[in-house]
């Protein structure tokens, strides 16, 4: 064993970012356009945490998942999961974009849709068979829409939709999950469904990065938060972060936002 | 003529039959590429496409005569074709990729600039000293009756090629269609993806200049995709449908301008398909507006039956001793909703119809035994609704009634039972109404 290892700066990108971090944000801008929509996103996700992304509309919530996912460019920075880039870890993540980005008059089923899990895995050409669809199956009775399998999409209520969406990425059995506002305009009871779904990630030790939009419950539902608008206010354990400081940082002016905000801590 | 007509509409002459059949798997692939073009919301990018193929069609005949030949080889036309139609293509992604100008502005431009550019190259190469240019004006409006047994070979076997290719493709080009931000999430390389749908549109514009033309051959990418999305909500249904609506319009439409030399197929082909939407439109069983309209006609007939056998449940409630199933007057049960006399009259015989009720004089009604037990079933369930939605959706007690009116034609057996769980303390007598009941005195 030598005495005096040489210190490995070189090989590690950044002494903070452990390999074994679900996702590590480095120095990340996005600009659409000339016009910086984040800036210098500096996080580091532990594993087996529920976070909650909130910040006002046009905050970058939707561009930090999409900048993370490779489907907007970077124009600095990097983000990494599991310690390399997103294109060689995708079988690890799973993606539920935001409801309103389909058009839900499309003519499949909800099975088909949730089928599309199943894609990446069969590669070229191959066709989803019968252990494919059982095992969208399996994914839809977890998020309890297995009576709605063979309905058209556009059939199905706004709640059941975002379950289709939901049972999808979980037909990819990912470790890290990103959502998109996964609780914008649903029912109470596919709030709650949601909720379950989430805890029960997290209790076999996935992580789920969600949007959130609602301050109202984001002390109930995650134990880790991200405040953001352009560029990260605050990070870290919910009740570290979720703070009347912080989110007067975060929302600045908007007034109405603000009272939602005190009521939403007195709550907590 | 009768003869004449038979002869060719089943295929008897030789020379027919290779141009029927090369015109129906035109059809065919361009319903199945249609389908998926149309689900990608890209429908008049095949139109733009078509109309940028005229320059290359002039330049093509020109360079081949400059070469030596007669400029007729069909192949040679229609690469021509394909080159400019995908550059076309190209300056519409580059313009709208590089300026803020919207989707249909860049592709008025390219459609009208190209044509325009076309119209004059076909100009030009007339002047071509020793030069036959004469009939490549054909391609603008297709003409069936100058294609020879080589061309349409050639025409059917690509188009053939081309639906196979597209159904192979049909997984990873429904996952673009539906989803292309999900796509690139799992690696797929969604623009190669759309680049080789792009591809297999431009293959069958092409090869459809020469029966149907240019100007009409988006039809023949629209029409029969859209057709056969009123039918079906599956996704296999609709290619099939749309394939066989294409084969459809491309057999009648190439017989007939084979009959009548002076009709141009792509005119045909296009009516036929309009004529095959339209009764699709009116009669598709998945969109279509008749049983739509059927529907709806039904829910609105469901929905007053039970209002009439509500209210005069509601009416026997209100005498006095003990619920029995006494005549109704017909004045009171008129005066206790607000319907129209026209209405109040059809329901009655509705329900008649049912045998929920009888006349018992001429002036009152008598609920019958299924129809007092219905009554009594339907009050039920509509006054747990109401309290359902009293304690657990904040609603005002006043507005309660419409809303429940509305929701307890949809309600299940399963729901009225999780609502009678939900409130246990009802048991299971009838719960009163909430809200006073309307007056019956009138």
């Amino acid at each position: 064993m030598p005495a005096n290892p040489a210190p490995a700066v070189a090989s590690i990108p950044h002494p903070e970012h452990p390999p074994d971090c679900p996702l590590a944000i480095h120095d990340l801008t996005v600009a659409y356009q000339r016009k910086p929509v984040i800036w210098d996103i500096e996080l580091n996700i532990p594993e087996g945490s529920l976070v909650g992304i909130v910040g006002p509309n046009g905050a970058g919530k939707s561009t930090l998942l999409k900048a993370c996912l490779d489907l907007v460019p970077k124009t600095s920075g990097w983000a990494r999961v599991y310690g390399k880039p997103y294109a060689k870890q995708r079988h690890l993540v799973g993606y539920v974009p935001q409801r309103e980005s389909v058009d839900w008059d499309f003519p499949v089923s909800a099975l088909d849709v949730v089928a599309m899990g199943t894609y990446r895995r069969l590669g070229w050409f191959r066709r989803v068979g019968k252990k494919e669809r059982a095992r969208a199956m399996e994914a839809m009775e977890q998020v309890g829409i297995a009576d709605y399998a063979h309905r058209q999409i556009s059939q199905l209520s706004g709640g059941q939709q975002q379950r289709v969406f939901l049972a999808r990425a979980l037909v990819q059995d990912a470790r890290l999950y990103f959502m998109d506002e996964p609780f914008a305009a649903v029912d109470a009871a596919t709030e709650q469904a949601i909720v379950e779904l989430l805890k029960t990630l997290r209790d076999q030790g996935k992580t789920c990065i969600v949007v959130h939009h609602d301050l109202a419950t984001v002390s109930k539902y995650f134990d880790w938060l991200i405040l953001l608008n352009m560029r990260v206010v605050a990070a870290g354990p919910t009740k570290d972060v979720f703070t009347r400081e912080n989110l007067h940082k975060t929302y600045g002016g908007k007034l109405d936002l603000l009272e939602n905000a005190s009521i939403a801590l007195s709550r907590s | 003529m009768f003869e004449t007509i038979t002869d060719i509409l089943f295929l008897k002459d030789h020379n027919t039959r290779v141009v029927v059949i090369s015109v129906m798997l035109l059809g065919v692939s361009s319903g199945i590429i249609g389908a998926f073009l149309l689900l990608r919301k890209r429908s008049l990018m095949g139109d733009v496409l078509s109309h940028a193929t005229l320059p290359g069609i002039g330049l093509a005949f020109a360079l081949m005569v400059a070469m030596g030949g007669t400029g007729k080889s069909l192949p040679g036309l229609l690469l021509g074709a394909a080159v400019s139609g995908a550059a076309g293509l190209l300056l519409m992604l580059a313009i709208r990729s590089t300026t803020r100008l919207r989707d249909d502005v860049a592709m008025g431009f390219v459609l009208s600039v190209f044509f325009g550019l076309g119209v004059a190259v076909l100009g030009m190469v007339q002047k071509i000293p020793g030069a036959n240019a004469a009939g490549l004006e054909s391609f603008i409006y297709g003409k069936t009756a100058s294609m020879v047994f080589q061309d349409a070979a050639l025409i059917g076997g690509v188009a053939l090629v081309v639906s196979v290719v597209a159904v192979l493709f049909k997984k990873e080009f429904t996952l673009i269609c539906f989803d292309d931000g999900y796509a690139t999430s799992q690696g797929w390389p969604v623009v190669l993806l759309d680049i080789a749908m792009l591809a297999l549109v431009t293959i069958v514009t092409v090869i459809g200049l020469q029966a149907v033309g240019l100007i009409l051959i988006i039809a023949f990418l629209i029409i029969p995709a859209a057709a056969a999305r009123f039918w079906t909500h599956r996704l296999d249904y609709m290619l099939l449908l749309a394939a066989l609506i294409g084969a459809l319009s491309g057999w009648l439409g190439a017989s007939f301008s084979g009959i009548f030399s002076d009709l141009p197929a792509g005119a045909i082909i296009v009516l036929v398909a309009a004529a095959i939407f339209i009764i699709s439109m009116f009669f598709g069983t998945a969109r279509g507006v008749v049983p739509r309209l059927r529907d709806q006609a039904r829910l609105k007939r469901r929905i007053g039956r039970q209002h009439l056998l509500r209210a005069a449940y509601e009416i026997l409630e209100q005498q006095p001793g003990p619920l029995a199933n006494v005549p109704v007057d017909r004045a009171s049960l008129f005066a206790h909703r607000s319907w129209s006399p026209r209405e109040f009259r059809r329901f009655l015989a509705h329900a008649r119809a049912e045998d929920h009720l009888e006349t018992a004089t001429p002036d009152a009604i008598r609920l019958s035994e299924s129809g007092f037990g219905e009554a009594a079933r339907m009050t039920r369930n509509h006054r747990l609704w109401e309290l359902y939605l009293i304690r657990h959706a904040d609603v005002a007690p006043s507005h309660v009634d419409r809303d429940a009116d509305m929701v307890e034609h949809i309600l299940g057996a399963d729901l009225v039972r999780q609502l009678e769980d939900e409130l246990g303390d009802i048991g299971n007598h009838l719960p009163e109404s909430p809200h006073a009941v309307q007056p019956a005195a009138l």
